[in-house]
C-alpha cells in the first residue's frame, strides 16, 4: 500500500525537490566555471578540440544530412498543397527557406544533436566516472575539467551551429527535389523567391544565434550530466535519459523565449 | 621522531557520508620512505582515506597534511601540483581505455613534462620494464588481463617519479602469480627509491610480508597500530578477529535482526 503523506510532508517534499534542482544548477555552473574560465594550452588543447569535433560534430553528419533531406522534402509536399490552392506556390522557396533558418534547421538539429552526441558524451564521462579514470587523472594532477570536459563542451558550441547550417541547406535542396523536380514549381522562382525575402541578419543570423544558444546549453547539460552522473550502471543510464529529456526540453521551451525575443516585430 | 619523519600527517579526522560516520577522530602519520598499510574490512572507508590524502575528498574536521602542507589550505592550481608528487594505484587500475599501454604511461609525462619524444620514449619503457611490460607497449587496456593492468597503472603511477605512492587495493582479486609479482614490484619500489609507500587493504598475509607499519581501521577508528609484530599480537579482540580472519567474534557473523525463533514463528 501506498504511503499515506500529511500535507505537512508533501510541502517539505516539494521544497526539498526545489532545493535539489537550486543545488543541480549551482554545481553545473561552478562545474562550467572551472572547465572554461581558464587560458588553455593551445599544444595540448588543439588536438583535444579537433578530436572531439570530429567525434561530436563530423559523426553527427549522417543523421543531420539525412534528418534534413527527409524534413525538407515533407515541408515541399506539406507547403506546396497549401500554396497551391491560392495560386502561390511560386512562393515556396521563400517558406521552405524561411521555415529552415528562422525554426527548424537550429531547433531540429539540437534535438538530434541531444539525442545523438549529447547522450553519447554524458555515458563517456559517466562510464569515465565509473571506471575511476576521472579520479586517476585528478591524481596524475590533470584536470578533468579541462581535460574532458572543456573540450566535449567547445566542440559542442562549434560544431553545432555548423550542423544546423548543413541541416538547413540539406533541407532546401529537398524541398527543392519535391517541388521543383516532383511537383513543378518554376526552379527559378523557388530561388529567386528565397534570396528576395531572406535576409541575412535577422533570419539567417538568428538562427545562427539561436543554434549557439542551444548548442551551449545542450552540450552544457550533457557533460554536466555525465560528470555528476551516479557512478553504477543504473546511475549512467539515468543520466543519458536525463540529458535527452532536459536538453530537448530547454531546446523547445528557449526556442519560444528567443522567437518571442527576436520575431517580434513580425 | 621527528615532523619530519612523516610524509602524511592525519590528525583528528572526521568524515561522513550523509549521516553515516566513516571517519571519527583518526589519527595517522605516514613516515617517510617507508611501506605504511592501512587494514580494515570492506566498507571501513580505506579507499576515501586515500582519496582524502589526494585531496580528492575534504575532511569535515581535523587536518590532513601531506609534506608539511595543509591539503585544505591548498587552492586548486596547488593541490593539482601537490598531485603531481603522488601517485595513485587504484583498485580497477582506471587505465585510460581509448589510450595504449604505452600512451597510458606517457600520459603523466606529456601532461607535466616538455621532453622530447625519444626521451619521453626511453623513460616510457624503462617503467613499463620495471614491471615486465615492455613487451605489451602497444596493446589497448581491453587486452590486458587484471594483473597486467594493474602492473601498467603501477608503471603510470610512478611514470614521474613521485615522493608517496598510494595503492588501492593492490591485491584483491589478483592471482597466486599476479599478487607475488605485485608484491615484489611493491617492495622494489620502495627500496630501490626510497618511495613512501601507503597500502589500504584487507589482505592480511600479503601485507604483512611488506609492511613496515600497520593501522588497523574498524568502524571509523584506528582500532590497533604497530609493526606486523606488534599487530599480530595485539590483546584487542577485534584487531585478533580482523588478523586471523575468524568469522564470529567482536565483527558478529549476523547482520543485526529479530530474534531467529521469533522471526521463524511469526514471520
Amino acid at each position: 500500500m501506498a504511503e499515506q503523506r500529511t500535507p505537512g510532508a508533501r510541502v517539505a517534499g516539494l521544497g526539498a525537490d526545489a532545493l535539489a534542482i537550486v543545488e543541480a544548477v549551482g554545481r553545473a555552473g561552478i562545474m562550467l566555471f572551472h572547465s572554461v574560465a581558464t587560458v588553455p594550452n593551445l599544444r595540448t588543447a588543439l588536438p583535444l578540440l579537433a578530436r572531439q569535433i570530429y567525434a561530436i560534430g563530423v559523426l553527427s553528419l549522417v543523421i543531420i544530412i539525412v534528418a534534413g533531406l527527409f524534413i525538407g522534402m515533407v515541408l515541399g509536399l506539406q507547403l506546396y498543397r497549401v500554396l497551391v490552392d491560392f495560386g502561390s506556390e511560386a512562393a515556396l522557396g521563400q517558406l521552405i527557406a524561411l521555415t529552415l533558418n528562422r525554426e527548424l534547421g537550429p531547433v531540429v538539429t539540437a534535438l538530434l544533436f541531444a539525442g545523438r552526441a549529447g547522450s553519447a558524451v554524458t555515458a563517456e564521462i559517466g562510464l569515465m566516472k565509473s571506471t575511476e579514470q576521472l579520479s586517476s587523472m585528478e591524481m596524475i594532477g590533470v584536470d578533468p575539467l579541462r581535460r574532458i570536459v572543456a573540450p566535449r563542451f567547445w566542440a559542442g558550441v562549434i560544431a553545432m551551429p555548423l550542423l544546423a547550417m548543413i541541416f538547413s541547406s540539406v533541407a532546401i535542396l529537398g524541398g527543392w527535389l519535391v517541388g521543383v523536380e516532383w511537383l513543378g514549381v518554376y526552379d527559378g522562382s523557388y530561388w529567386s523567391a528565397m534570396q528576395n525575402s531572406v535576409e541575412f541578419g535577422e533570419d539567417i543570423g538568428n538562427g545562427i544565434i539561436k543554434s549557439l544558444v542551444f548548442a551551449a546549453v545542450c552540450i552544457w547539460i550533457a557533460v554536466f550530466q555525465g560528470y555528476d552522473a551516479e557512478p553504477t550502471s543504473e546511475g549512467i543510464s539515468r543520466a543519458t535519459t536525463r540529458t535527452v529529456v532536459y536538453s530537448s526540453l530547454a531546446v523547445l521551451g528557449l526556442d519560444f523565449l528567443l522567437t518571442a525575443v527576436m520575431f517580434k516585430g513580425f | 621522531m621527528t615532523s619530519s619523519d612523516s610524509h602524511v600527517d592525519i590528525r583528528g579526522l572526521h568524515f561522513s557520508r550523509g549521516s553515516r560516520p566513516i571517519f571519527a577522530g583518526v589519527d595517522i602519520r605516514i613516515r617517510r620512505g617507508l611501506i605504511t598499510a592501512i587494514l580494515g574490512p570492506s566498507g571501513t572507508g580505506k579507499t576515501t582515506l586515500l582519496k582524502l590524502i589526494g585531496g580528492q575528498l575534504r575532511p569535515d574536521a581535523g587536518s590532513v597534511h601531506v609534506d608539511g602542507r595543509d591539503l585544505a589550505a591548498m587552492n586548486r592550481t596547488e593541490l593539482y601540483a601537490a598531485r603531481a608528487r603522488m601517485g595513485m594505484l587504484f583498485q580497477s587500475g582506471a587505465l585510460f581505455t581509448d589510450l595504449s599501454v604505452y600512451e597510458n604511461v606517457a600520459f603523466p609525462l606529456r601532461a607535466h613534462t616538455r621532453l622530447p619524444e625519444s626521451m619521453l620514449r626511453d623513460l616510457v619503457l624503462m617503467k613499463l620494464n620495471a614491471v615486465g611490460l615492455r613487451g605489451a607497449r602497444d596493446l589497448m587496456p581491453s587486452e590486458l588481463s587484471g594483473g597486467m593492468a594493474r602492473r601498467v597503472a603501477l608503471a603510470r603511477a610512478i611514470a614521474l617519479d613521485p615522493d608517496l605512492v598510494m595503492y588501492d587495493e593492490p591485491f584483491a582479486g589478483q592471482d597466486p602469480i599476479a599478487m607475488g609479482v605485485l608484491v615484489k614490484l611493491i617492495k622494489t619500489l620502495n627500496e630501490s627509491v626510497g618511495v613512501t609507500s601507503v597500502i589500504v587493504s584487507h589482505d592480511v598475509p600479503e601485507t604483512l610480508s611488506i609492511a613496515d607499519y600497520i593501522y588497523v581501521i574498524s568502524n571509523a577508528k584506528v582500532i590497533g597500530e604497530g609493526t606486523p609484530q606488534q599487530v599480530m599480537d595485539s590483546g584487542s579482540a577485534e584487531v585478533r578477529q580482523f588478523m586471523r580472519g575468524e568469522p564470529d567474534g567482536p565483527v558478529p557473523f549476523h547482520y543485526p535482526a529479530a530474534g531467529y525463533r521469533e522471526d521463524l514463528l511469526h514471520g
